[in-house]
């Protein structure tokens, strides 16, 4: 009788992280976390794409980071899609905007709500979202605003590999 | 509030073309502000001039779109209570494309400005031509005006959007004080986040320049 009661709890154990796998997100409270993690990146292509659900332009442009995905993950690439959306709305609007875009990289929170990080991203960044960024070993380079087609955003890592001198990790 | 389109033929003749402002380069520190007029939130025109004559001037790029923004709302309304009898009032304009974003449209300002009892104007750009001038490129965005017109502060208003008792640096606030001191403000320019303020493609023609939304 008792397996009556245990069978349906363990199928909902089962379920619940399953249920919340598609909504994964991890939040960073500091920028620093985000630069350590950038730091450990070695032989290693990270495409981080700054956005939020409110920014029309980044939204727009994150199906060619899922297409990226979806065409390159690999052990040596991986994209980051930092969002700047506040904490104060994750429920409201942060959760579902995920639930309905199903994106398939990794995404970060970043609820660093100073100023100083902009610079310390890039000098030559303004604040303005989108803006993605590259990093391989010690080389960064950084895309101020959208990319108008999921080409670009190919050519952009292309000429990046081409201008250090290195051959691109994934095509 | 109905507004006769030979005065917008005029004012578009008199400050200007989207066209024209195209080739001339955004205003920076230091540059003079030439005079703009604008729909005001109550349909009556206002220009610069009529509203900040010997006067500085705050002026903020802003939308009801962006959450950043709305988070500034609270704060330049105290802003403008406080500066505006110093002479330096609030003129809030909104440059959204209410093509690209409805819940911006004019009767939404309305709306707004009434409901958050807005202290100061607020201003639509529909067709972006004061936009081109200022070369903003999010919301808010903030340029502080001397009595000359000219320009003395680009950016944002403090470094906390969120929350606001977390605030550390003012800096608008201290550059309004080093203007009344006579001094130059230090930072002249900040970087914020914010929401990128949307142009169309192609350059919006003359055809429909000064028309109202709608």
């Amino acid at each position: 009788m008792r397996i009556c009661y245990a069978l349906p709890l363990l199928a909902l154990l089962w379920m619940v992280p399953n249920a919340l796998k598609s909504q994964v997100f991890k939040i960073y409270e500091n920028f620093s976390e985000l630069e350590e993690r950038l730091a450990q990146s070695k032989n290693h292509l990270v495409v981080v794409n700054f956005w939020a659900t409110f920014c029309r332009p980044c939204v727009e442009e994150l199906p060619y980071f899922n297409t990226l995905h979806e065409k390159y993950a690999s052990p040596n690439f991986e994209i980051l899609l930092v969002s700047l959306d506040f904490k104060s709305s994750l429920e409201k609007k942060f959760v579902p905007f995920l639930r309905e875009k199903n994106l398939r990289p990794e995404v970060i929170l970043l609820a660093e709500r100073g100023d100083e990080w902009i610079r310390r991203l890039d000098p030559r960044w303004e604040g303005l979202i989108p803006v993605t960024l590259l990093v391989w070993d010690d080389h960064r380079t950084i895309h101020q605003g959208n990319f108008e087609s999921y080409e670009e955003l190919e050519q952009f890592i292309d000429s990046f590999f081409k201008n250090i001198g290195r051959v691109s990790p994934i095509f | 509030m109905q507004i006769s389109p030979l005065f917008f033929a005029l004012s578009s003749f008199c400050f200007g073309t989207a066209a024209q402002v195209d080739s001339l380069p955004a205003y920076t520190i230091g540059d003079r502000v030439q005079d703009f007029a604008l729909r005001n939130v109550d349909g009556k025109m206002l220009s610069l001039s009529d509203y900040a004559k010997g006067s500085g001037v705050i002026i903020v790029f802003t939308c009801i779109h962006c959450p950043y923004a709305e988070l500034y709302e609270s704060r330049l309304i105290r802003l403008h209570r406080k500066y505006a009898p110093q002479g330096y009032p609030v003129l809030a304009i909104n440059p959204t494309l209410p093509s690209l974003f409805p819940e911006d449209n004019f009767e939404s300002m309305r709306k707004r400005a009434r409901e958050r009892k807005y202290p100061f104007p607020y201003l639509q750009d529909s067709t972006q031509v004061v936009l081109r001038r200022f070369g903003a490129d999010r919301t808010p965005r903030i340029y502080l005006l001397d009595s000359e017109w000219v320009v003395r502060y680009i950016g944002t208003v403090d470094d906390r959007p969120e929350s606001e008792r977390d605030v550390k640096k003012r800096y608008l606030e201290d550059a309004i004080a080093a203007l009344m001191r006579g001094e130059r403000p230090y930072p002249e320019i900040t970087q914020s986040v914010g929401c990128p303020i949307r142009r169309p493609k192609t350059p919006l023609s003359q055809d429909s320049v000064g028309k109202g939304p709608r």
